[in-house]
């Protein structure tokens, strides 16, 4: 035994044991990597590489330093709360006829706009005549506009000439920098989005627990009947699963509107009046009940291979040892299906967090969730870079939670089958 | 049938019978009576019924007739919690969540019995089954022994007066489940609680009962003490599933007392014990264990000529294959003494046998 110690272990050519094993090792990793390799490529190329580009673009806006260098340059000594000088009146109508001539001017309006709302008219009505201005230009450009003597316009020139900028996350996150780099909260009326991802989030919960309740039974009923019965039941519960997701939702809408199949019945049987039938979609009720509906086979199903694995002989020896039907429920077959049940639930809320079309479908006004208004900045404002924000946050708060509930349950307890 | 061995009966089946599926019976009217500390195994192959009694026992499955009874309790409608039997199952069914010490006390706890009291009853059947320092473990941390240790204590630990035990060292290898049998048997004998056990293990069953419940095809073939059963099995199916087993086929041809001749289909002739047979003229099967025939020189009275097939040296005994009368399939244990008998294959011998342990028996 002391001998290996001291001595190097050599394998039967003379080399020692350890570079053999390790240029095996080497062989056999290298072949593991070029079978993942056309994979990771076609990821890398096509996935990582356009979500990390546009991820960036919540932190990075290069449009109004590229489109107007001449006002950049003339901006970056300015404090931010002193008179703008004659100088930098000068640069702002040199950008102004370049951008003019570039047919650019649109694209910088729009974005000193985000900055200070009313610029965008501001500056392609003064881009179209700064070609016939003359010197001093302080004051041809406040004669044709008196805005341009207002110091408000300069410190959102100001905010949107940084490159690197905190802005849109601020944005985000309900806040605002000022141009002298401090980060205020918005004004009261303009504090959506913090209330929006509590909406999110709060939705994806009760979406997770209604899961629960009605996944749990169904599990336990599909882990106990014989597998003839249990084949048959579990097809029902897939069936959904294999449907359009926008046929499912289109079919609450038939069900849930006011004039809907369960408000006829309502008022056939007389629970409700002709004239007060229930709001059920096209509002937060409408997104709970869909959402529920189509994320629950994402429930069961951990549940189910959970509870398949447990035997029926524990709940038998709790029995014989005692315990009433709930106490052996409770004690001994709930504690075991831990695992499903946190397996099931991350994968419902996760799922959920990020959903778009049922609540865009459903949703109303008050059902709508943050992937909405992630869409509404892609597709309508066009304001990216706040899309790229808010879906980092999006992306941040999954995180934390998914590390929160690795501290507390535990991720190696999750079963997914 | 016979009750227990001291008499008072504890446990009753009265014309018990099951059904599955309202066609076919897998219990047909059962009748046992188990004595007051008895240990009593069921013994059958699978499918046999067996642990369907022991369900029907423990109140997982209802019987679809009869009546069974518990300490002169009729236990039909009494839920298995409130039964207060102990159980000891196949896979040992250890709660995998809770530790050694949490399964002992779940018994005590849901009796509601005091902290103190519930852990020095712990400690006592851990010590019981010596596994006294392994309290605070997990079940998947220990051995299959040693989770068949914990299951047994835990099916004590609440001194129940009935205990049963689902085939519990199915499990386990050849040597830790012959020792297991003997910590089980005694148990057993130190506690005088009333024991059933099921298994299709014949030799476990042999090792460890008072009494044997032979089971097959829902009915029970023989009821009766292990020497009894295997020495003087009442029909074929004991004869053939305890312990090894010659059978020839013959036709009676004559009965005096309790002596019945059979012929064998090539005309030579044979006495042995008429114990389950019908009368002359009818098929039996004759059934003699191998260690029970000797060889013996032409000259012994009923000797019956046999030739040699295969020879099997097997360390302590020869096994030796052998033709008799048209069955090839005839076993002799030839015991390796000073002095025995030397075989050749091909060699014809002559066989002798007590007329008593030629047992003349039903056709299977």
């Amino acid at each position: 035994m002391s001998d290996t110690h001291t001595a190097a272990v050599m394998a039967a050519d003379g080399t020692p044991l350890k570079a053999r094993l390790a240029r095996a090792m080497f062989r056999r990793k290298l072949d593991a990597f070029l079978l993942v390799l056309p994979l990771l490529v076609f990821l890398m190329v096509f996935f990582l590489a356009p979500i990390a580009w546009f991820l960036s673009k919540g932190f990075h806006d290069d449009l109004f330093a590229t489109e107007m260098p001449n006002t950049t340059a003339a901006l970056a000594d300015w404090d931010g709360s002193t008179e703008p000088t004659e100088a930098q009146y000068a640069a702002l109508v040199t950008d102004l006829i370049a951008t003019r001539k570039t047919k650019t001017i649109g694209k910088v309006a729009t974005r000193v706009n985000r900055e200070h709302s009313g610029a965008r008219s501001l500056f392609t009505s003064s881009a179209r005549k700064a070609a016939k201005l003359d010197a001093p230009f302080k004051e041809a450009l406040i004669k044709t506009k008196k805005a341009w003597g207002d110091i408000a316009v300069w410190q959102g020139m100001k905010a949107a000439s940084r490159t690197y900028t905190i802005g849109y996350y601020a944005n985000a996150l309900d806040r605002r920098q000022l141009a002298d780099g401090s980060i205020v909260a918005q004004p009261e009326q303009r504090q959506i989005h913090v209330k929006l991802l509590i909406r999110t989030l709060e939705i994806s919960l009760q979406v997770t627990l209604y899961c629960l309740l009605l996944g749990y039974p169904i599990a336990y009923l599909l882990a106990t009947l014989p597998n003839r019965t249990s084949n048959l039941l579990m097809i029902l519960v897939l069936l959904p699963f294999w449907t359009s997701i926008l046929v499912r939702t289109t079919a609450w809408i038939a069900m849930l509107q006011s004039q809907g199949v369960l408000n006829d019945l309502f008022v056939f049987f007389g629970v409700t009046a002709d004239e007060a039938r229930f709001s059920l979609i096209y509002n937060k009720l409408g997104t709970l009940i869909a959402m529920t509906h189509i994320l629950l086979p994402f429930m069961v199903l951990p549940l189910y291979s959970v509870m398949k694995g447990i035997p029926p002989s524990y709940v038998r020896a709790a029995k014989s040892l005692g315990a009433t039907n709930w106490t052996a429920f409770w004690r001994v077959y709930a504690p075991q299906t831990v695992p499903g049940i946190g397996a099931g639930a991350i994968l419902v809320f996760i799922v959920a967090i990020g959903y778009y079309i049922t609540p865009a479908l459903v949703g109303g006004q008050d059902g709508q969730m943050i992937s909405n208004f992630i869409d509404f900045h892609m597709r309508r404002s066009l304001n990216w870079n706040l899309a790229a924000a808010l879906g980092t946050v999006l992306l941040v708060v999954v995180l934390t939670l998914y590390w929160i509930y690795d501290r507390v349950v535990g991720i190696d307890n999750m079963k997914l089958g | 049938m016979t009750s227990g061995q001291n008499g008072d009966t504890f446990v009753e089946f009265e014309r018990v019978q099951k059904s599955y599926d309202g066609e076919v019976l897998v219990v047909k009217d059962l009748n046992l009576s188990i004595g007051k500390g008895e240990f009593l195994t069921m013994l059958g192959p699978s499918g046999s019924g067996k642990t369907t009694c022991l369900m029907m026992l423990a109140g997982f499955e209802t019987a679809t007739h009869g009546d069974i009874r518990l300490g002169g309790r009729e236990i039909n409608n009494i839920p298995p919690h409130k039964r207060g039997i102990g159980m000891v199952f196949q896979n040992y069914a250890l709660f995998p969540h809770m530790s050694v010490n949490e399964n002992l006390a779940f018994p005590l706890q849901v009796r509601g019995l005091s902290k103190s009291e519930t852990e020095s009853k712990v400690k006592r059947a851990l010590d019981m089954v010596q596994m006294g320092e392994f309290g605070n473990r997990r079940p998947a941390q220990l051995s299959g022994g040693q989770q068949q240790r914990i299951a047994v204590a835990r099916a004590l630990v609440f001194d129940p007066e009935l205990v049963l035990m689902d085939e519990p060292l199915g499990a386990l290898d050849k040597q830790l489940r012959e020792q297991m049998q003997y910590e089980i048997k005694h148990i057993h004998e130190n506690l005088g609680v009333t024991v059933v056990y099921v298994t299709h293990d014949q030799s476990e069953a042999l090792t460890m009962s008072d009494r044997i419940a032979v089971f097959n095809d829902g009915v029970i073939q023989q009821l009766a003490d292990p020497e009894t059963l295997y020495e003087r099995p009442e029909n074929s199916f004991c004869a053939q599933f305890i312990g090894e087993n010659n059978k020839l086929g013959g036709k009676i041809v004559g009965i005096d007392g309790d002596t019945a001749t059979v012929e064998f289909d090539d005309g030579a002739t044979c006495k042995a014990l008429a114990v389950n047979c019908g009368g002359v003229g009818e098929r039996s099967l004759l059934s003699i264990r191998p260690e029970r025939v000797a060889i013996g020189n032409s000259d012994t009275p009923d000797a019956i000529s046999a030739r040699v097939l295969e020879l099997i040296y097997l360390g302590d005994h020869i096994r030796c294959r052998m033709d008799v009368h048209g069955h090839n399939e005839f076993i002799v244990k030839v015991p390796n003494a000073a002095g025995h008998a030397r075989l050749n294959v091909g060699e014809t011998v002559h066989l002798t046998w007590e007329r008593e342990d030629c047992r003349a028996l039903d056709l299977i």
